[in-house]
């Protein structure tokens, strides 16, 4: 039996394997387009979803396009009394908070997924896989409160009047302990990504061949140095793990609206209050009057849409070159 | 599949005849209105739609968007009437399709929240120490500019941490435009609106928001409606009025407010009544409004407009206070009256002229 003649037409399908005999065959042939175009269907669906909202915020922030261009990345007043609108602010608090976040999260969720991959026995990994979900699935808000009503109080009166006594030379730690700022965001946010660093090194550890780690041992390598091999091996896949938690780090909103402060003034100090692209949406959508307003703010949006697509993009390719191509893993990222 | 499509048509024409059935009628019972806008005023209003439904069957749909949202709608025409805390300035009066019309229907003030542990009587803070506080001025609780308000009051050296709003709001708008009118510079470098570009201080997000900052931090101040510091008990600061007395912020002090100001609404309704010169009016007052299209399509709807807000600014006052909301005063409900008689359908009045 040769498997050209199972298909339907030719070049419309992967081939498969052929398991059903004559008749089925025949009634299989007959619901396979509609099964297809309904398949199609749901595909293209999720196409349009996106094409949809492109096209829609590329035309609510047209006037914004117009009227402010290139300057709206680059201009630091954000003035809604004079109409003057310049989104660096909130530019510049999405990528520090977030870098920071990335700062914190990953050393700590490598070092976890080494553990889990490599030494872990099988129950204590099972336990803590479980509490990393349980991490993921802890709406934002929460963590938001959590921030807000915890973290706060103790970095008001511990950690930040600290790290202005000791650290206070450098501008990064300069200002009045208030608890609310670039800091607390970024805390917050390490702890939100971290069970995404997590599950996906773990499966790319987990996918590099066993024979990397037996060759090593096989030639003398410690238990460290082993790992070193794996991790190496992995490298690119963890990028994109990396990355992709960079991706809802930079997207996250409630939480941070929460612990930031909102101040559209940047400044040098991790201690100072701040903004990020996807708060200020939150903060003054409802209460935009004015149509360049609101057509800044929805360009705001196409800026976060733009950099969350080439974000994503970047974590695809990593995570591409990583496995070469290996669909098993890809799917896991 | 062409079926599936088929009846979710059929479906989704048999639900839009279906409101627009309950949506004829004349003004009279049945008729349904939809409104948007504001939330500072929605507990009132939700109050208000329902016994006004009680009472005379029309039903009015509320969603309380925020003012931004009420306004955008109102434009778009996809509601019958906004609401807004703030009025429509001149240039977005002339963005508006039609000619819109101004009903103030309740106010409201704006208080001070602190955290000064260990003060035992009342913050009073002076005209100038208010604007130094929110411009970064004066970064200390023991400064002069603040001690000379609270004379014989020991106040900590503690560095002040001001609190504002960082969604835009109508209490942003009331505030900064308080903070515009006593104070030149501020009214050059920052300006009055829903939301500003501050100098100084942190945000937090809604009354709850800025009151919770408040409440954790030592040395912070933060404005918040008076409904809601009342509500939550929140130590408020009295302000140094236009007067020159230190006036606590009350339903009476703001309604005193609205009322030293009603020469001037008559004028011009959307004017703003912060810094009242009556000595026993509280400084930073503002009125919400209902923004209603001057010539309506529907003269059925249009009378139940009318006939709606008249009720609300009578009748529907006795509702106001124990939700902390400040009634207007008669000469007020006299303003709102004559423009009552401007909404008009074809060109006449839906009113009967009283």
């Amino acid at each position: 039996m040769s498997r050209s003649a199972t298909r339907a037409a030719p070049g419309t399908g992967p081939p498969g394997p052929v398991v059903a005999g004559p008749l089925a065959r025949r009634r299989g042939l007959a619901l396979d387009p509609i099964y297809k175009a309904l398949l199609q269907a749901a595909a293209a669906t999720v196409f349009l979803v996106v094409a949809l909202i492109v096209f829609e915020v590329a035309r609510g922030s047209w006037l914004s396009i117009k009227t402010i261009g290139w300057s709206f990345l680059v201009q630091s007043q954000w003035d809604p009394v004079a109409d003057h609108y310049g989104a660096l602010p909130y530019v510049y608090g999405t990528l520090v908070s977030s870098l920071l976040a990335l700062v914190l999260a990953v050393p700590l969720g490598i070092g976890s997924a080494v553990f889990l991959a490599e030494l872990a026995s099988h129950r204590v990994g099972s336990i803590v896989s479980f509490v990393m979900e349980l991490l993921a699935a802890i709406p934002s808000i929460v963590y938001g409160i959590w921030g807000f009503f915890v973290l706060a109080p103790w970095l008001r009166s511990t950690l930040e009047p600290w790290l202005i006594a000791n650290w206070g030379a450098i501008p990064l730690f300069r200002g009045t302990p208030f608890g609310i700022g670039m800091l607390n965001a970024g805390i917050v946010l390490a702890i939100m990504i971290l069970p995404t660093i997590v599950s996906i090194s773990r499966e790319v550890l987990l996918a590099t061949p066993r024979t990397l780690r037996e060759a090593s041992l096989a030639l003398g390598a410690t238990r460290a140095e082993a790992i070193g091999v794996t991790l190496d091996a992995a490298k690119p896949g963890i990028l994109g793990a990396v990355i992709l938690a960079l991706g809802r780090a930079l997207g996250e909103t409630m939480a941070v609206t929460m612990v930031i402060g909102n101040s559209n003034r940047i400044s040098a100090s991790l201690l100072s209050p701040a903004a990020t692209m996807s708060s200020v949406i939150a903060n003054e959508f409802a209460e935009a009057t004015g149509d360049l307003y609101l057509s800044a703010l929805i360009q705001i949006a196409l800026v976060l849409f733009a950099v969350t697509i080439v974000v994503n993009a970047l974590a695809r390719a990593l995570v591409y070159l990583t496995t070469g191509g290996r669909r098993d893993v890809g799917a896991a990222a | 599949m062409h079926r599936y499509v088929r009846f979710l048509v059929t479906a989704v024409l048999l639900v839009g005849a279906a409101g627009g059935c309950s949506k004829g009628g004349g003004g009279g019972a049945g008729t349904t209105l939809t409104a948007a806008g504001a939330t500072f005023p929605y507990p009132l209003y939700s109050k208000w739609f329902d016994a006004y439904k009680q009472k005379s069957g029309v039903q009015i749909n509320y969603q309380s968007i925020g003012s931004g949202g009420g306004i955008q709608q109102l434009k778009a025409g996809t509601v019958d009437f906004g609401a807004s805390d703030a009025p429509l300035s001149d240039d977005k009066l002339r963005e508006m399709p039609h000619p819109v019309l101004h009903f103030p229907t309740v106010g409201g003030a704006v208080v001070l929240a602190y955290n000064l542990p260990g003060l035992k009587q009342p913050l009073q803070l002076t005209i100038d120490a208010l604007v130094a506080i929110y411009s970064g001025k004066v970064t200390k609780w023991n400064d002069a500019r603040i001690a000379a308000g609270n004379v014989g009051v020991a106040l900590p050296d503690l560095a002040i941490l001001p609190v504002h709003r960082s969604d835009g709001s109508g209490t942003t708008n009331i505030f900064t435009t308080y903070l515009s009118a006593i104070s030149q510079t501020w009214r050059d470098s920052v300006g009055a609106n829903t939301s500003v570009s501050w100098p100084n201080g942190i945000g937090g997000k809604g009354n709850d928001g800025v009151a919770g900052q408040v409440r954790q931090t030592p040395g912070s101040i933060g404005y918040v409606e008076l409904a809601y510091a009342r509500q939550n008990n929140l130590p408020v600061a009295h302000l140094q009025n236009a007067a020159g007395a230190y006036v606590e912020p009350t339903l009476a002090s703001t309604t005193a407010a609205i009322q030293a100001s009603a020469a001037a609404l008559a004028q011009d309704v959307r004017t703003p009544i912060v810094n009242a010169k009556a000595p026993d009016a509280y400084p930073i007052a503002g009125l919400t409004f209902l923004l209603v299209d001057a010539d309506q399509q529907d003269a059925g709807k249009a009378k139940a407009i009318a006939q709606f807000i008249q009720w609300a600014i009578t009748d529907g006052q006795a509702m106001a206070e124990p939700l902390f909301y400040a009634k207007l005063p008669p000469e007020v409900v006299r303003v709102d009256q004559a423009a009552l008689s401007k909404i008009t359908s074809g060109g006449k009045p839906v009113l009967a002229s009283r």
